[in-house]
């Protein structure tokens, strides 16, 4: 008997999976933990009792509402909206029906989905997870595979518990070296995407590697999975280790005791092999990374925030011209401008990106003893009721609000637009989210995406800021 | 789902990268409990102005493009989102086929489970079948997936790569599920299997 062949953190994870293949090389892919929201579920569920099916494993399903829904108090009185209330009460209506574990509004675990799924312990290491939302690649952070599918691919896993599935190519990114003061998880991604484009790991998965990878916390590591899928990579994932361990320990739904034990055996057998090919490997140098800001309306036009918009006319062909054009004119950006230079109208802390207690922790450093910037409207949305709970207890609501900010009930708020927390057209938002796309805080909005701090920032100065010139000494003499 | 096996009609450049699934469908159009009525709301904001009336610069607003069965546009189409209500808008709008460079993986994806083929030329093929769509009415694109080529007006054939599996199911309109669920002893083994090795993934 020959060697195995080493193989990567996705191949072990996919092999474990597999029930069956087809000769063309199709997977059977069984799936262990399916989350569902109110907005990609219902024609799902509608096909389910259309042809009379019922939920294959009710204990590997989990639902819960977070994209329509009000970030305000009119959410426990009844969403005003009816298009809204109609996709949350179809949604209660088919947990009823068909016996799904639901996480209600009211319930303080509510929350955005791929926020609450780590952290209750329903996402573990060496899980297959899918979820109706791209933003799946979050929960690849603890050492799982995890990846977005459609509402017809939502209603396949319902009634069956798997997905018909190629296997994806391996990529891996290393991000060697230390990240430099005032650089985030965030920044990371972002300088990430920039490299790589927006199509760059289409067709892949990728493994986040290296030093600096290794050093973040599991909130930095899951923004950095999350926004896999602005890179096209349908996965993104990081080896569990003990960093990964110490955090399942204390989640409420995780395994514990022996069983524990047990499955961490398992987990640390997981990271990638000495010897594993990746078909494509990147490797970024931590120390280079400044804080980065997006310019343009694509998550791949990228810059640190020290840089100047781009000149449209200096690009290599007329199509990436013509593209450019439409982005400046549609971001009111005058080429050669400095991106500090652009004042915002609008600050939001939130989304499934950088909603975690530590992503409040950070604009709340920024913020303590400085106040939000006249005419900015700054607010911040926890992820979760439990992460909004944590901030409470650390006094974080107080300082936020004293400061300014609004401070919200958890939900995707003003990341996409389809909740009434909105930017108006021409209005300039700098976001933790993860899109900048045309339209996607709000018809006609121009969204600048950055890490807490740098948003905090922004909401201090008014204007994109880079954080490292807020030196917390001057802290006092601001206010 | 309805099958696709053959196509003929007017097909619309749309020279854009990147063409996000905001960008087919804003986000405010997904609060529906159904598949069907959306192609209103396709590509609505480059479509509409603020009081409903319609932007005539874009393509799918002129004559004969507002017929259009085919699209044709350059890299990385359908980013974004995993929203199946792209490929939902797309097909009420009547877009049965799409023909880019590239594909965004879960758009693509979608696109097969809706009877929409997603076709993948290389750019500079993609540059040509533009210039013809440019022609409007009088160029005519016809895709023949059960031969898998695209012809174009003057005759020519172009053809293109489909994975046999997904091309069966377009072919006879086939859902996936049905075949799925006859695997069901397979599926159970499976689990019967993991639930001893990993008892602690079963609740």
């Amino acid at each position: 008997m020959s060697a195995m062949k080493p193989r990567t953190l996705f191949d072990k994870i996919w092999d474990a999976h597999v029930v069956e293949t087809s000769p063309d090389g199709t997977a059977l892919l069984y799936i262990d933990r399916h989350l569902v929201h109110e907005v990609t579920s219902p024609q799902a569920f509608e096909g389910l009792r259309t042809a009379g099916r019922p939920v294959h494993r009710l204990d590997g399903t989990f639902a819960v509402t977070d994209h329509n829904v009000p970030t305000d108090s009119t959410r426990f009185t009844g969403i005003q909206e009816p298009e809204s209330a109609l996709q949350v009460a179809t949604l209660e209506r088919n947990v009823a029906d068909f016996g799904v574990t639901y996480i209600p509004l009211n319930d303080k675990r509510q929350g955005i989905v791929h926020i609450i799924g780590p952290e209750l312990g329903i996402s573990l290491p060496g899980m297959t997870i899918v979820c109706g939302d791209s933003h799946t690649s979050t929960h690849g952070a603890m050492g799982a595979l995890a990846f977005g599918i459609g509402t017809s691919e939502v209603e396949h896993v319902l009634a069956t518990q798997t997905l018909l599935q190629k296997p994806a190519k391996n990529m891996r990114v290393t991000v060697n070296g230390a990240l430099p003061f005032g650089c985030t998880a965030k920044d990371i991604v972002l300088a990430i995407i920039g490299k790589i484009g927006t199509a760059g790991g289409t067709g892949h998965v990728i493994e986040y590697a290296g030093e600096a990878i290794r050093a973040l916390d599991m909130a930095g590591r899951m923004t950095v999975c999350n926004m896999s899928i602005e890179a096209g990579a349908r996965a993104g994932m990081i080896a569990p280790d003990e960093t990964t361990f110490e955090y399942v320990r204390t989640r409420p739904m995780a395994p514990k005791g022996e069983a524990l034990e047990r499955a961490i055996q398992w987990w640390s057998t997981l990271p990638t092999d000495e010897g594993a090919v990746f078909d494509r490997e990147v490797t970024l140098d931590a120390s280079e990374i400044a804080p980065m800001v997006s310019w343009g309306t694509s998550p791949e036009d990228v810059l640190p925030i020290t840089g100047v918009v781009p000149d449209p006319e200096t690009a290599g062909d007329e199509a990436r011209r013509a593209q450019l054009r439409r982005m400046v004119q549609y971001m009111g950006l005058t080429p050669g401008q400095r991106l500090q230079d652009l004042k915002v109208d609008a600050v939001f802390v939130g989304s499934c990106t950088n909603g975690r207690i530590e992503d409040i922790r950070a604009a709340a450093e920024v913020v303590r003893g400085r106040r939000v910037a006249e005419g900015v409207r700054a607010m911040v949305v926890p992820g979760s009721g439990l992460v909004k709970e944590q901030a409470e207890q650390e006094g974080l609501d107080v300082i936020l609000k004293e400061a300014g900010f609004e401070w919200r009930e958890a939900g995707c708020s003003m990341c996409l637009g389809m909740n009434p927390d909105k930017i108006g057209p021409g209005q300039r938002c700098a976001s933790t989210s993860n899109r900048n796309f045309e339209g996607r805080q709000g018809k006609g909005g121009r969204t600048h995406l950055l890490s807490p701090a740098m948003a905090a920032a922004a909401a201090v100065t008014g204007h994109l800021t880079d954080v490292r010139e807020l030196s917390r000494e001057g802290a006092g003499e601001t206010v | 789902m309805q099958p696709f096996t053959t196509l003929t009609g007017i097909a619309a450049p749309l020279p854009m990268a990147n063409v996000d699934t905001d960008k087919i469908i804003p986000a405010r159009f997904l609060k529906t409990i159904e598949r069907k009525g959306l192609g209103r709301a396709a590509f609505a904001d480059m479509r509409f102005n603020d009081d409903g009336s319609e932007k005539p610069e874009f393509v799918l607003n002129q004559e004969p493009y507002r017929n259009a069965e085919v699209l044709i546009a350059h890299e990385n189409f359908g980013c974004g989102s995993s929203r199946e209500h792209a490929p939902w808008a797309l097909l009420d709008f009547g877009i049965r086929c799409v023909i880019a460079p590239d594909f965004a993986d879960i758009f693509f994806n979608n696109s097969f489970k809706n009877g929409i083929l997603p076709i993948k030329l290389p750019r500079e093929i993609c540059d040509t079948l533009m210039e013809d769509a440019k022609m409007g009415a009088n160029a005519r694109i016809s895709v023949d997936l059960t031969r898998q080529v695209v012809i174009r007006p003057n005759g020519e054939e172009i053809p293109f790569e489909v994975d046999p599996l997904r091309k069966h199911r377009l072919l006879n309109g086939l859902d996936d599920i049905g075949e799925t669920m006859q695997r069901a002893a397979v599926i159970e083994g499976f689990e019967a299997k993991q639930r001893a090795a990993q008892p602690w993934l079963y609740g």
